[in-house]
Order: structure tokens, then C-alpha cells, then sequence
């Protein structure tokens, strides 16, 4: 079954990718789809089996590749952790390709559209499937490159080739920290299959090695290089710079990958390699700051942008940043399960966004939107459920992870804890207040939309609607229905061997049910906080935001311009890098290599060519003449070096 | 005195090959011209067959004819890919012999009696076996180098072969009397007890290094090439297509067998021959090509370079090695199959086309062929995760384990270089302005071929220990 749920998307990518213009638009569809909806349902049985019925699975599909002492096979290692990431997967999945139906529904190419996405859906399922980490690495590079398709699927589109080209790039060089963090590991326990390498792990704790010419920690390093893998894929802070961009893909994709699945991979992998992040604890500490600085900053940046899709990006930053640092402090289970309730309602926000877009003709400037609530009242009722689940109203599901994710921080009682802890508060603030500015601008007050296109606002088609009804029951009660098992008394029951943690008695696991009342009331009073704010800056008083956009240029505008991360980035490496470039082209490339390499020898070979009309030329002489300098210069090495 | 007849039953399948090329023959001369395309088809079943009587054949070591033919399952293997490159290539060049009025029966039977020549030299187990199995190969190749009487390249790429291949014949006669004169042998096992039994003499050396040089010669490895870009330019397409295939695994195979079994002992010397001809051709192979229009021309550098890349697994002289070597053989002979297919459908109104330039606008005019071309292509350069980079994966990780750490990291650093040519022809296809299309659809042969070849291209990843263990079995049967 579990072979089945890996490769069905990837037989309807194949037939669709080869085969779609004879199967037809339809056709290819309905095909993709039923597929990945049918995968999804294993996924669901998968689940019920694998972590409700503790029988965790491992299935050898084949031996893959051997070489002397290297050996590996291809398998599928089936535990809580995979079966929570299969079904998140193919759940969304399944709800994408369904609502892509409807959205693209005037897209002349619509088969590559679905088969790019269930190609996607293959990598992404050999990622959380991987018993290995060269299976973890093919899947982990698959959807990078199914992800760039996708973000560049319209490529007459400037701006969007150029997005899916800077998610290529920034992804290369958190690959490249991946890449050496499994070089490290194989250099150091001989193997890279998950069992092996945690089995040897604690016999390195504390233990230096030489690493580019310091000794250093061993477990610290590799940790830390594979965490730098995780901040490019999960778009964490200095690694963060592509995902913005690539709200340039067509928004089903947005809800997809830069929601639900790829961005999520960072976080499962950290999980899956609990057992060496548990022994290293200043790496952990390293990912508690980064994740908490993400998190306030991708916040804060949210708080003033006015690209739809861009807040909600923005917003998935954020909320990755909160993953992240629930890991740092050691609670897996709580950012796994962040992770999972995420999945939900940020999906319904992108496809609720995408909802918006569709009806206002492809228009995604909310300072062009407002008062949509009459024209689009089914979306606007979506769009509502995905935003208190995001910003933690009681009861929804963003309630019971987010919540649980700040008290596991506070639990930690420790400096990068509680920093993460505060800057977690305020980014909660921030949250409800950018997400009900988007309500706000979107749906409330008076229309900014000119008059044709607001009059032929539409609601969406039945097929984009059902999507947004099944992940909206999620969001609301996703979490109240999982609380107990993933992170209650009992949650080791639940994980199994999935997960290790180093003190599981008395870890932040079991101290974050007995937080003190205010820190629990706390992120619900910064969520009402930022809603009563976000209500009197765009409902009642609506001048306010342009007199402190006024007042306050400088902030403003640093807020604006995402910190001037892109523009530092800009002048510190691509223009240093043009500028290497360009040297090297002048110099080394036109002088040197020009000179004597590919134009020399293209230009000798020429000559030559052209001197090769006839047979007569004694050219054939040349040939033979040639053959015997050979001959006569290795009987001549022998001769001198003399016979061995 | 009593003669017995000679243990028949090993060769059966190079019995039922040479059969079934004098009946074509018989047929072809009866029948006269019109009955080129049927026996066309009847060589390709030949040749199946005869695979499948190597295969029937089991793979137990027996010698006949007094011990100069063996057969083994290195044996089987090589035969087998040489077969099936030969039948490949026969079935793709239909099309094109008969756009150009050269369908000629001879043709499919020229193929069948090198291929037979093949089969012999992978077999031979003296050196005197060894020539007249090379000897039958090149003399049907030198023919159908020049099969197109009528057109001056054609002849002039049969007659330079033929002159340069006379010369690399005469130094293989030449090292193989020395190599008799010193060891007092033609039988391969005979030189390896006599190499192995005393200090080893400089007359066995520079026979070695002789015969070295004649079948370096025959698998076009620097600086025994220079015959290669000029014939695989001149010849028809189809026969450059069958030069770049079963050719070059028959010859690698040569230059394995005897370096394994006649010369074991001697590995220091022959290594290093083996490397330093490995680094000029992959280094050759690599520079040359960039400067290369015509796409004949740079496939031959192509091919030059490849051969480069399966002598580092021969230089690493380790069972590893020699496995190395036969997996790139036999994923090298599938992609070229697929490449030649690209190239043989290379054709306008006006006639065949051969520029490199020719190719833009493939991926709108014919976007399926310009996929597996692109595919081909990428394996070529040796790029994960297609064929083409497990071919280079197993003899690199092999001449690593030997300690021949400077040789992978030349080839390695070739290979990019090598990158570039290839993936400029991707370029072309995908970037260009397009030119205009081709006509003539590819046959339904070609089809079958070019789909063939790049599934085996994309989905050898998926199980590369099923070709993988058949090798090392092959290649653990010579030690």
C-alpha cells in the first residue's frame, strides 16, 4: 500500500507528462486527480494503521545501488512521523489538484500544469518516505526541481522565471550545507541509513573532529550544516529571500508547496533527525534563534505588504520560524503537530486568496479589492475560518498548536527559551493584526476596484469550493481532535521510535501542561490586541495607517523593503559576483582560455578541416605518422624508465 | 594418425551466424536487389537469435579448437551487447538506405559477417584466433566504410581506414611474433605462465606494447584516433552509427581479455599504458568536440572520449574495474542507439542535414524526439541520475578503491569539460530560433529503438544492481 501511495501521482505525472495531449485536457485531469485523491485515502488508512495501531513499517522496495563496502537499498521506513507527513501530503495534494480543476480552467496547458504537480507529489513522498539519506537527498533536490517548474509554470511571465530561478539558486546553497552534512555523517558512522547512523550517534557525543581546519564538535557540525539545509527549503531566516518571490507560481502552487508540503521538508527532516539534534544541544540552541528571529521578522515584514499572496507567504515564514524554535527547545511532537493543524488553514488561506484572485480577474493588489464581502460571501466565510485558525482563536486549531508551541518555549526556562518565547508573543500580535488587515482591505469597506471589474466579481466554481470546505473543517477542528495524541500526557504512545527525546520524563514535553494561566491567556490577548488595532486602522479610523506610514517613514519603509534583505544580498553577492564574473570572463575566459582552450583549438581544428579536401593532401600520412609516434614514445617510456 | 574433430558445441552460436550470412548471401544474389529489405529483416532476426544461443549457451568456462576459443561469461556478456548494438543499429538504418537509394542486400550481410568477426575475437584465446576474428570484423568494415560508391567522402573514409587499419594490423603481427619469439607461446595462458614463471623481458614488453597499440587502434583511443572523426564524417550515417557501437564494445572487450588473461602478471606495465592512454582520450575526447559543427564529427570525439572513460576501469586492473568496464560498455552501446536515431532523422527536403545548428527548434517541431535527446544527451555527460552517470560512477569509485586517485579526478575534471558540448546541443534544441523542421518521420524501428533507449537512460536509477551483478559475474569469470 505504501508503494501504491508513492507511485500512483508519479504514473499520472507519466502518463499525463507524455501522454496528455492525447488523453486530452480532461482527461488528464480527472486522471491526475483520482490518482492523488486515491493516494490520499491510503494515506488515511496508512495513519489509522501506522500510528493509531502502533505498527510501523519498513518495506524494502529494491537494492539500489552497490559498490565494495557501499551498500544501499531503496526503502520505504513507515513510522508516526512519515504517516503524519504522508497524509498531510497527499491530503492537501489531493485538494489542490482537485481545486487546480476550476483555477486553471482557461489554461491552455493544463495537462503539464497537473503533471508537474503530481511530480511534485512523488518527490515530495519520497522525501518523507526515505529510510536513507541519499533517498532523503533524491527527494529533497525532486522537489526543489518540481517546485521550480512549477513557480516558473508561466514562463512567458518575466517576473516568474525570474522567482523560480532565485528559489533554485538560494536552495543551492542550503543544499550545499545538506549535501556536506551527509558527507560528514558518512565519513563519520560509514553509512547514511537512518537506523545505522542514530544507532552510532551517541558515541560521538562530545567527540571533535578536524572540519576545514578546526577541531570541532562532530554531532554540532553535522547538525548544524544539515540545518542550514532546512533554512533553505524551509525558508528561514537569511535563506528566506525566495519564497516571497515565488508567490509568482500560479496559487494553487503557493497553497501546495510553499504552504503545506516542500517548506515543511526543514521541519521533518530536524524531526527525523532528532536523535542527532538531541545530542547536540548548541545547534539546538542555533535553531531556537533562528526560528524565533523568523518568526518576528517575517511578522513584521507581513504587517505592511499589499500583495495578497505575499502577506500569506509571509505569514508562512512566520509560522515556520515557530516550527522551528518548538524543535529548538526539544519538542518535536509540538511543531510536528504545528506543522500538521499549518497545513490546514494556511492551505485555505492560499486557495481562499486564490478564490479572491479568480474572482477579481487575476488581480492581486489589495489596495485594488475592498468590499468583496457581498460579491464573494462563500469565500469571505473561508477566508474568516482560516484567519482566526491562524491567529489562534479559542478552539480553532491554530489555538491548540500555536498555543502549545509558545508554553513549550516558556517551559524551556532557558535564555534562548524565553527569548524565543517573547519574540513568539509579539510576532502573535502581529499575526492576528496583518491577518485581519488582509480581511479588512479584501472584503470590508468601500470598494477600490473599478467599477467593471467589481461588478463581474464572481464566486468560484463548485470544484474550487469543496476543496475549501474540507480544509476549513480542518482548520477548525484539526486541532482540537489531534491535541491528545500528538502532544497530551500520553504522546510517546503515540510517536513510538519515531521521535527521540533525550529526557522524555522530565523535558519541556511534560512541563508545558503546567505553565502559569497567563502564559497561556497571553497569545489569546496579542491575537484580540491585534484585531481591535487592525479593525481601527482599516474600519473605523481609516487615516491612521497613512499618518503613521508618514510619521514613521523610515520604519516604514525599512518594513516595506523586507529589511533590505534583497537589496543587501544584492550588493553584497550577485553584484560582487557579477563583478568576479566579469573579471574572469575579460581575463581568464576571453584571454587565457579563449586564447588557447575552446576558441584555439576550435579555430586549429577548423584549419585543419579545411585543409582536408582531398585525399592527396598526405594528410593519411599525418595519421599514420601519429600512430607510430605513439608507439615509438610508450616502447621508448619502457626502454628508459626501464622494466619493472 | 588419428584427427579428431574439435568440440563443436561452444560455438554454435558463431556457427549459426556464419549460416545464416551465406544463406542471406545466397538469397541476396538469386533474388537480386529487390530483396534487400527482407533480408534486412531476417539479419536483425539473426542476430537476435544468435543472442540467444549465446544465452542458451550457459556461461561455463570451456575451451575447443585446442584452447583457442573459450567461452566464458565475460564472453556471453560482451557478445550479447555486441549482438544486440548490431541487430539495434540494422533496424534504424532502413530509412536511410533506402531515401538514398542504397539498399543494397550486401549491407546486412556486410554487418553480419563483422559482427561473426566480433563474436570470434571476444572468444579468442590465442593471439592467432584473436587476428582472424579482428581481421573478419575489420576487413566487412572497411567495405561498408565505403559502401557509397558514389560519393567521394564515403570512399575516402573506407580507404583511410583501410590503410590506417593495415598499418595497426602489421604492428599487431609485429608484437604478436615478439611476444611468440619470448615466450615461446601464442596461447594467451601460455604467455601469462611464461610471464609469470621469470623476470619479464623488455622483448615481451614492447610486444605488449605493440599489441597494446593495434587494439587501442581498433576502439579509437588517443593516440591510435586520428582515423575516427574523418571516417565517422565520411561514412554513411548508419554505418557511422554501427562504427560507434558493437565495434567499441567488441574491441574493449578485446583489449580486456588479453590484458586480463594474457598478461595479468603484468599489470604495472600495462596499467600504465592503459592510463596514460585513458587520460589523452578523455582529455582528447573532451577539448576537441567543443570546436566541432557537424555533429558525425562530434560524436567521433564523443565516442573518443568514452573509450577514454572505460579504460580507467580496465587501468584500474580489479575485478571492481572490469565490471565498471562492462556496465559503461553496455550503457554506452543503448544511448548511442538513441542518439544515432536523432541523427538519422536529421533530414530535409534537400537531403540528409549534419550541423549542429540544424538542430534548433527541435523541441517545437518534434518535442518527444527533442526530450529523449535532451535525455541522451544529459547521460552522455554523465549527469545523475541517468544511465550514462552510474556508467561513470562504477569505474570511477572502482579506480578510486585501486588507488588511482589522480586518474578519476582527470576524468572527473574532463567529464565537465566534456559537459559542455553536450549540453550545448540541449541548448540548441530547447533555446534557439528554430530552423526549419524535419521531414520524414522516424520509422516505427526507430521509434522502438529511440523509446527504448532513453527508458533504459531515465530508468536505469531505479535498479542498477540487476545489469550491475550479471556484470561482475561476467568480469570475476576472467580472474
Amino acid at each position: 500500500m505504501i508503494s501504491a501511495i508513492v507511485f500512483m501521482p508519479l504514473i499520472g505525472a507519466i502518463l499525463v507528462g507524455f501522454m496528455g495531449r492525447r488523453i486530452g485536457d480532461t482527461g488528464s485531469m480527472i486522471l491526475t486527480s483520482s490518482l492523488v485523491v486515491l493516494a490520499a485515502i491510503f494515506s488515511a488508512i496508512t495513519l489509522a494503521d501506522v500510528a493509531f495501531g502502533h505498527n510501523p513499517q519498513h518495506i524494502v522496495v529494491l537494492e539500489w545501488m552497490r559498490s565494495g563496502d557501499f551498500e544501499l537499498d531503496w526503502a520505504f521506513k513507515v513510522d508516526t512521523l512519515t504517516a503524519v507527513m504522508l497524509f498531510v501530503v497527499t491530503g492537501v495534494s489531493s485538494l489542490v489538484h482537485i481545486y487546480s480543476i476550476g483555477y486553471m480552467s482557461d489554461d491552455p496547458h493544463r495537462p503539464r500544469f497537473f503533471a508537474y504537480l503530481s511530480l511534485f507529489t512523488f518527490a515530495m513522498l519520497m522525501l518523507v518516505t526515505a529510510d536513507n539519506f541519499v533517498q532523503l537527498f533524491f527527494g529533497w533536490e525532486g522537489v526543489g526541481l518540481a517546485s521550480y517548474l512549477l513557480i516558473g509554470f508561466w514562463f512567458k511571465k518575466s517576473t516568474a522565471n525570474a522567482a523560480a530561478m532565485k528559489a533554485f539558486i538560494v536552495n543551492r546553497v542550503g543544499d550545499f550545507g545538506f549535501a556536506l552534512g551527509i558527507f560528514a555523517l558518512f565519513m563519520v558512522t560509514g553509512s547514511v541509513e537512518f537506523d545505522a547512523v542514530f544507532a552510532q550517534a551517541a558515541q560521538y557525543q562530545g567527540q571533535s573532529f578536524n572540519f576545514l581546519g578546526y577541531d570541532v564538535d562532530i554531532l554540532t557540525t553535522i547538525c548544524l550544516l544539515l540545518f542550514v539545509g532546512a533554512m533553505g527549503k524551509s525558508a528561514q531566516l537569511f535563506l528566506h529571500t525566495w519564497l516571497p518571490d515565488a508567490m509568482e507560481g500560479p496559487t494553487p502552487v503557493s497553497a501546495l508547496i510553499h504552504a503545506a508540503t516542500m517548506v515543511t521538508a526543514g521541519v521533518f527532516m530536524v524531526a527525523r533527525c532528532s536523535p542527532l539534534f538531541e545530542l547536540a544541544p548548541v545547534a539546538l540552541e542555533f535553531v531556537t534563534v533562528i526560528g524565533a528571529t523568523t518568526a518576528i521578522f517575517a511578522a513584521s515584514v507581513g504587517l505592511v505588504q499589499n500583495d495578497i499572496k505575499r502577506v500569506i507567504a509571509y505569514s508562512t515564514c512566520s509560522q515556520l520560524g515557530y516550527m522551528f524554535f518548538a524543535i529548538g527547545v526539544g519538542a518535536y511532537p509540538v511543531a510536528i503537530f504545528h506543522l500538521f493543524t499549518h497545513a490546514f488553514f494556511k492551505a485555505l488561506l492560499f486557495l481562499g486568496a486564490g478564490s479572491v484572485i479568480h474572482a477579481m480577474h487575476h488581480e492581486q493588489d489589495m489596495r485594488k479589492m475592498g468590499g468583496l464581502w457581498k460579491t464573494i460571501p462563500f469565500t469571505y466565510a473561508m477566508m474568516l475560518i482560516g484567519t482566526v485558525a491562524l491567529m489562534g482563536f479559542p478552539g480553532t486549531a491554530g489555538y491548540f498548536s500555536k498555543d502549545a508551541v509558545l508554553e513549550v518555549a516558556y517551559a524551556a526556562h532557558s535564555g534562548v527559551g524565553n527569548y524565543a518565547f517573547w519574540m513568539g508573543i509579539i510576532a502573535a500580535f502581529m499575526t492576528s493584526f496583518y491577518s485581519w488587515r488582509l480581511i479588512f482591505m479584501t472584503f470590508h469597506g468601500k470598494t477600490r476596484a473599478d467599477q467593471h471589474t467589481f461588478e463581474h466579481a464572481h464566486e468560484s466554481p463548485l470544484v474550487m469550493l469543496v476543496p475549501l470546505v474540507l480544509l476549513s473543517i480542518g482548520a477548525l477542528f484539526a486541532g482540537y481532535a489531534f491535541y491528545d495524541s500528538f502532544v497530551g500526557h500520553h504522546f510517546q504512545e503515540f510517536w513510538g521510535d519515531a521521535i527521540f527525546i533525550a529526557d522524555p520524563e522530565n523535558g519541556v514535553m511534560h512541563h508545558f501542561h503546567d505553565v502559569p494561566d497567563w502564559v497561556k491567556r497571553l497569545p489569546i490577548v496579542m491575537g484580540g490586541i491585534g484585531f481591535v488595532t487592525a479593525w481601527l486602522f482599516y474600519i473605523k479610523i481609516t487615516s491612521i495607517p497613512g499618518a503613521l506610514a508618514k510619521q514613521f517613514e523610515p520604519i516604514y519603509q525599512f518594513l516595506l523593503n523586507k529589511w533590505y534583505f534583497d537589496e543587501l544580498y544584492d550588493l553584497i553577492f550577485v553584484r560582487f559576483s557579477k563583478w568576479l564574473g566579469e573579471k574572469l570572463w575579460i581575463f581568464g575566459d576571453g584571454k587565457i582560455i579563449d586564447g588557447l582552450g575552446p576558441d584555439g583549438v576550435a579555430a586549429s581544428v577548423m584549419q585543419v578541416t579545411k585543409r582536408v579536401v582531398a585525399l592527396q593532401t598526405g594528410y593519411l600520412y599525418h595519421y599514420a605518422f601519429a600512430m607510430l609516434i605513439g608507439v615509438v614514445g610508450l616502447v621508448t617510456y619502457f626502454l628508459v624508465w626501464g622494466v619493472h | 594418425m588419428m584427427t579428431t574433430m574439435p568440440d563443436l558445441s561452444p560455438l554454435y552460436a558463431e556457427l549459426f551466424l556464419a549460416g545464416a550470412a551465406l544463406v542471406l548471401l545466397m538469397l541476396g544474389v538469386f533474388r537480386g536487389e529487390q530483396s534487400a529489405r527482407s533480408i534486412s529483416g531476417f539479419a536483425v532476426i539473426a542476430l537476435i537469435a544468435t543472442a540467444g544461443l549465446v544465452l542458451a549457451g550457459g556461461g561455463e568456462t570451456v575451451t575447443t579448437f585446442g584452447g583457442s576459443f573459450i567461452s566464458d561469461q565475460f564472453a556471453v556478456y560482451m557478445k550479447v551487447v555486441s549482438l544486440l548494438g548490431a541487430a539495434m543499429i540494422l533496424v534504424i538504418s532502413g530509412p536511410y538506405m533506402q531515401a538514398e537509394k542504397m539498399d543494397r542486400f550486401e549491407y546486412p550481410v556486410l554487418i553480419l559477417l563483422a559482427t561473426l568477426g566480433m563474436c570470434l575475437m571476444i572468444s579468442a584465446n590465442d593471439l592467432i584466433a584473436l587476428y582472424m576474428g579482428l581481421e573478419l570484423q575489420s576487413l566487412a568494415l572497411y567495405v561498408i566504410a565505403a559502401f557509397k560508391r558514389n560519393s567521394q567522402r564515403s570512399t575516402e573514409a573506407g580507404l583511410k581506414y583501410f590503410v590506417l587499419g593495415a598499418l595497426s594490423s602489421g604492428m599487431y603481427l609485429y608484437g604478436a611474433s615478439m611476444l611468440y619469439g619470448f615466450t615461446g607461446s601464442v596461447g594467451f595462458e601460455g604467455i601469462a605462465q611464461s610471464a609469470a614463471a621469470a623476470e619479464v623481458s623488455g622483448g615481451v614488453v614492447i610486444g605488449l606494447v605493440f599489441v597494446a597499440a593495434a587494439l587501442a587502434f581498433k576502439i579509437s583511443a588517443v593516440p591510435f584516433h586520428m582515423w575516427t572523426p574523418d571516417v565517422y564524417e565520411g561514412a554513411p550515417t548508419p554505418v557511422t552509427a554501427f562504427f560507434a557501437a558493437a565495434p567499441k564494445a567488441a574491441g574493449v572487450a578485446l583489449v580486456v581479455r588479453v590484458m586480463i588473461d594474457a598478461f595479468g602478471t603484468m599489470g604495472p606495465q600495462w596499467q600504465q599504458i592503459m592510463i596514460v592512454v585513458s587520460i589523452l582520450s578523455m582529455a582528447l575526447g573532451a577539448f576537441a568536440a567543443i570546436g566541432q559543427t557537424n555533429i558525425k564529427r562530434l560524436m567521433a570525439y564523443s565516442s573518443i572520449g568514452h573509450m577514454g572513460y572505460a579504460l580507467v576501469g580496465l587501468a584500474a586492473g580489479t575485478v571492481e574495474g572490469i565490471t565498471g568496464v562492462l556496465v559503461y560498455m553496455a550503457i554506452y552501446v543503448v544511448m548511442n542507439g538513441g542518439v544515432w536515431v536523432c541523427i538519422l532523422s536529421m533530414r530535409r527536403a534537400e537531403g540528409m542535414v549534419e550541423n549542429i545548428d540544424d538542430l534548433a527548434g527541435l523541441a517545437k517541431n518534434n518535442p518527444t524526439m527533442a526530450f529523449a535527446l535532451a535525455v541522451l544527451m544529459f547521460s552522455l555527460a554523465g549527469i545523475p541520475p541517468m544511465a550514462g552517470f552510474f556508467g561513470k560512477f562504477y569505474v570511477f569509485m572502482a579506480a578510486v578503491d585501486a588507488g588511482l586517485i589522480t586518474l578519476a579526478v582527470i576524468g572527473l575534471v574532463t567529464s565537465v569539460v566534456g559537459a559542455f558540448y553536450y549540453i550545448r546541443i540541449v541548448k540548441v534544441i530547447y533555446m534557439d530560433e528554430p530552423a526549419a523542421a524535419f521531414d520524414a518521420p522516424a520509422s516505427g524501428g526507430m521509434r522502438v529503438v529511440l523509446l527504448g533507449s532513453t527508458a533504459f537512460t531515465i530508468l536505469f536509477v531505479v535498479a542498477p544492481s540487476s545489469l550491475v551483478e550479471v556484470a561482475g559475474k561476467a568480469a570475476a569469470s576472467l580472474f
